[in-house]
């Protein structure tokens, strides 16, 4: 399922700050640890950091504050140069760029939406949207117009006359995804654009983004601390602690599988019965004997419940979209994850 | 009295530091009580150690003037700003120069004022700034006014370029903000006439010499405000800009500037307050207008007219400040869809109509063109009788208090700051530097006064210390007080808040109108100018000190069973105390520029020397006392500050 060329490729990138780290980092050999390094007073942002990120794919940075995320998705945008490895964009390592280069590459290929907004204050929701195009020299009458089709885009049409201080939080985040996307980019970031929302509005914004990304299907980076908005809306997860990716796969897969202890205690609190999918617990048919009706493969566990426990059958046939027989689920198993393990 | 509310633990190496102090005040006290005992060399500065500053400067200076040609610069950009003055007087007032289309009638000019103050804050701000002009030509003071107004309408945009470019240029490259920063430290502490001397020797006397000084003494708060204002704009707001594609250029243009707008403008608001303030002094150097008419009232001492032109500067004042805050503090607003052009540009039209209608108006009705003197209006006499009238029923009181302190309060001091051996005052300084910051801190200030020992201008400089410490203390004593009675409700802290802004935008000249009412011409006036222009910035930080204290350690000690007053003392004033001592330094900085500007009514301190050396235009002189002036103003300021840094971060606020 992974397409041949990855459209973000990083190998092995880290990120050191402090006084002269290029230095510093030049004189490191092997792995050295997060704590070896502070010891050195220098702070390791991202420590050895390898991720590919195919096209189409929404992949989701989690981590808790500090951890280095946002440091990350500034390496991949080159918003922060990096100290060691490469970052390649689309083929291209973007660390070799020069300054006209890069500018052009964030000027076609990326948008990026920022936790508090990054609005600019002085200038109408049209004229903040519109702001990418004007930096391309785009004339008044076409910026004008896309920046409009993006508004109505949004849900923010007819205030385009507003100023962002006029505005609700969400409705300010409405118009920094707005510009974001006002120059068509393949590559769109998000650094935490909910987390300054409160709960409801965060809910609607998660939705209103994943119909967005449903019309749109981009490749997206995006930056949480919030482990079910995560598990909401990633292909693939990747857990970050101390500047390093501790874990990165489908939300499913660390979930059922946790790689290391901190990944475990992140998913501990997780209700695993509305993140596990029957794609995932099923097991390959081998000969079983099935009857009834096939549940769906995308289904989650949670989906299934009143299912499982009402319907007799030990074992469910799990059914593609397009209808095709892919394995089978052992209704112990859906049990078990419904009502935890039997330890 | 803090110290005692709040047990503190021991700083570390505290104890040999205070020792240390100690040592050093033991020291400096028998140094004065074995005066008679100690060698001359140590009672004065000896010879030797006087070294002439003056003599240097002077030689630089003309090395450049002359040598290097610099003067022709000089001239030549004076030209240019003479030209555009030339330009606003001839539009102003109608003096007659190119484009010889002026003077615009005083109606348009009040009408078009009272239209922007209603575009930048509605109708008090339209009331205030209409009102103001209409004062102004009634008590037929408009060419003295317009004189002013039209240096600061020229020297304000040459302030507020050369100063947000030198902010930029600072921003862009930290050695230069290294080199700058001192360099600005001094300058916004040296007095108005030091920046006069350079400029009368470069440039002459005279209007355009008036305007280039205005320049140069109101830029520096615009490039700290660029600066500032630049370097608060939020990261994320410039990543978003790069990700939007934006060269360097249109970031700093079209991200930077604008979201660091509100600070900018403010930068601009100081810059026009300094203008006003100096354009008032540059009288001294020849400049026309309101400034020269009240200080040749003043020296005559015609009471009621002066106060009618301190009424014209303080509505000048209060207006350009309300105005030009008004401005800053501007939102932008949007227009609902479907607004008609003649509703989105209702003011602009509105304003074209009544320009208009009053420039037609004026050629019928020569009143509404021009008031002549001899139409105006004048309260003098009225005023007149009623200040002779309340200085007969004041007269044994401030008689009284007159003699009570020059007798026993000035003379004593006075004679007691110039018996010090100034051996004596180096140790005592360095003693109470070292009880602060240490060793640093007394290299310091130690510095900063030695040099004035060597300026030889130890005398006179003594003489300024002892008037300033006596007109803090007064002002302290009245100002704290006030500031605590001020904040003990809501409403009347904010009404005293906006008392003491607006007594701030006042030019420091006015307040000597007062004064010299009251006591006449002598020290008591000088201390009583100094008190009052002092006071203001310490009761303004004792409101804002006591408010801040947060509030839960109020509602805590309250909850505690604390009294009103077991709150004020324990809780509430130990905690505004870092607060309160920035106030104190304000009101030393300005007791300083007060003192200096008040030597004309006759002191015998550096500020006297200062006027000597302008009118003898000895560029050496002038600055060497400004540089004195300065750094008892940084010695302050640094051991303000650094004891307020640390207080602040024991209290953990």
């Amino acid at each position: 399922m992974m397409a041949p060329e990855p459209v973000i490729s990083c190998k092995s990138v880290w990120k050191l700050f402090g006084p002269n780290a290029d230095h510093y980092f030049s004189t490191l050999r092997g792995a050295p640890s997060f704590q070896s390094i502070r010891e050195a007073g220098y702070i390791a942002a991202v420590r050895d950091v390898t991720l590919d990120i195919p096209r189409g794919e929404m992949l989701v940075i989690m981590g808790l504050s500090g951890s280095g995320k946002s440091t990350l998705v500034r390496c991949l945008s080159r918003l922060i140069d990096i100290t060691g490895g490469e970052v390649h964009v689309d083929g291209q390592d973007i660390g070799a760029l020069k300054e006209k280069e890069l500018i052009e590459l964030r000027r076609s290929k990326m948008g990026m939406v920022f936790q508090s907004f990054g609005l600019l204050p002085h200038r109408t929701v049209l004229e903040n949207v519109a702001f990418p195009l004007e930096m391309r020299g785009q004339d008044r009458h076409t910026r004008r117009a896309r920046a409009l089709e993006v508004i109505e885009l949004v849900g923010l049409a007819g205030r385009e006359d507003y100023f962002p201080r006029e505005l609700s939080g969400g409705q300010q985040q409405r118009v920094g995804i707005a510009r974001s996307l006002a120059i068509e980019p393949d590559i769109w970031f998000l650094d935490e654009p909910f987390s300054a929302l409160d709960p409801l509005i965060r809910r609607e914004m998660q939705d209103e983004f994943l119909r967005l990304q449903g019309l749109l299907g981009k490749t997206i980076v995006f930056i949480t601390h919030d482990f079910d908005e995560a598990l909401r809306l990633a292909d693939r997860i990747a857990i970050m602690k101390d500047g390093a990716v501790e874990q990165c796969d489908r939300p499913d897969r660390i979930v059922m599988n946790p790689a290391t202890e901190y990944v475990a205690k992140f998913t501990h609190e997780i209700d695993k019965a509305r993140v596990v999918r029957a794609s995932a617990l099923m097991q390959p048919v081998n000969g079983t004997a099935l009857t009834g009706e096939a549940i769906g493969s995308h289904q989650t566990i949670h989906d299934l419940a009143r299912l499982v426990i009402n319907d007799p059958r030990e074992a469910f046939p799990v059914a593609g979209k397009d209808g095709a027989l892919l394995g089978v689920l052992r209704r112990q198993e859906a049990i078990d994850v419904l009502l935890g393990d039997h330890a | 009295m803090s110290t005692a509310a709040i047990n503190l633990p021991p700083m570390g190496g505290g104890l040999t530091r205070t020792r240390v102090a100690r040592i050093l005040l033991i020291i400096g006290l028998v140094l004065i009580i074995s005066k008679t005992m100690l060698p001359g060399g140590l009672i004065r500065p000896p010879e030797w150690l006087v070294w002439p500053f003056a003599d240097w400067i002077n030689a630089a200076f003309r090395f450049m003037r002359d040598d290097l040609g610099l003067i022709h610069v000089t001239r030549a950009f004076a030209d240019g700003v003479e030209w555009l003055l030339d330009v606003t007087a001839n539009l102003l007032y109608g003096k007659s120069r190119w484009p010889n289309i002026g003077p615009i009638p005083w109606t348009v000019i009040a009408a078009s004022a009272a239209v922007i103050g209603y575009a930048l804050n509605g109708w008090r701000l339209a009331l205030l700034s209409g009102g103001t002009f209409c004062w102004i030509a009634i008590m037929g003071q408009w060419t003295w006014s317009m004189e002013t107004l039209s240096v600061i309408v020229v020297a304000a945009p040459f302030s507020i370029l050369m100063g947000l470019l030198t902010g930029i240029a600072a921003w862009r490259s930290a050695l230069f903000e290294k080199l700058l920063n001192p360099i600005l430290n001094v300058a916004q502490s040296m007095p108005h006439f030091a920046y006069m001397i350079p400029v009368v020797v470069f440039i002459g006397v005279g209007p355009k010499a008036g305007a280039v000084v205005t320049i140069i003494f109101s830029v520096p708060p615009m490039i700290r405000m660029t600066l500032l204002g630049l370097k608060k704009v939020s990261d994320e707001v410039i990543e978003s800009g790069k990700m939007c594609g934006a060269t360097r250029l249109q970031l700093l243009w079209s991200v930077r500037i604008p979201t660091a707008r509100t600070d900018i403008l403010v930068g601009v608001n100081q810059v026009i307050m300094q203008c006003l303030a100096m354009v008032v002094l540059a009288s001294f150097i020849g400049m026309p207008g309101l400034g020269q008419k009240l200080l040749q009232l003043l020296q005559a001492l015609k009471i009621g007219r002066s106060v009618e032109i301190g009424i014209t500067i303080v509505l000048l004042a209060v207006m350009l400040d309300r105005c030009s805050k008004a401005w800053a503090m501007r939102q932008p607003q949007h227009f609902a869809k479907g607004t008609p052009w003649f509703v989105r540009h209702r003011l602009a039209l509105i304003w074209a109509a009544l320009t208009l209608a009053l420039l037609g108006l004026a050629q019928v009705f020569p009143l509404l063109d021009q008031i002549s003197r001899r139409q105006a209006l004048s309260a003098a006499a009225p005023l007149d009788a009623m200040v002779d009238w309340f200085i007969v029923i004041v007269d044994p009181v401030t008689t009284w208090l007159r003699w009570f302190l020059i007798v026993w309060v000035l003379i004593p001091l006075r004679d007691a700051f110039l018996f010090a051996p100034f051996s004596a005052v180096l140790v005592l300084i360095a003693a109470a530097a070292w009880a602060i910051g240490g060793l640093r801190s007394a290299a310091i200030c130690v510095a900063f006064f030695a040099f004035i020992a060597m300026s030889g201008w130890w005398d006179r400089a003594m003489i300024t210390v002892y008037t300033v410490t006596v007109s803090v203390a007064i002002a302290t004593a009245i100002g704290f007080p006030l500031g605590i009675w001020g904040s003990r409700k809501e409403s009347r802290a904010q009404r005293v808040l906006l008392a003491c802004d607006t007594l701030q935008t006042f030019p420091s000249f006015i307040y000597l109108i007062p004064v010299v009412m009251l006591f006449g011409v002598n020290d008591v006036a000088v201390v009583g100018a100094v008190v009052l222009f002092a006071a203001v910035p310490l009761i303004r930080y004792t409101i804002e000190g006591l408010r801040g204290v947060p509030h839960e350690m109020v509602e805590a000690a309250e909850m505690s069973g604390a009294t009103y007053g077991q709150t004020m003392r324990k809780v509430r004033l130990p905690l505004a105390l870092p607060t309160i001592m920035v106030g104190v330094n304000q009101s030393v900085m300005f007791s300083l520029f007060m003192v200096i500007i008040a030597a004309f009514i006759g002191t015998q301190d550096l500020g006297q020397e200062m006027q000597r050396a302008l009118s003898s235009s000895d560029v050496g002189k002038g600055l060497v006392l400004g540089t004195a002036v300065a750094f008892m103003g940084l010695l302050v300021d640094h051991l303000v500050q650094t004891w307020g840094a640390k207080r602040r971060a024991l209290l953990g606020l």
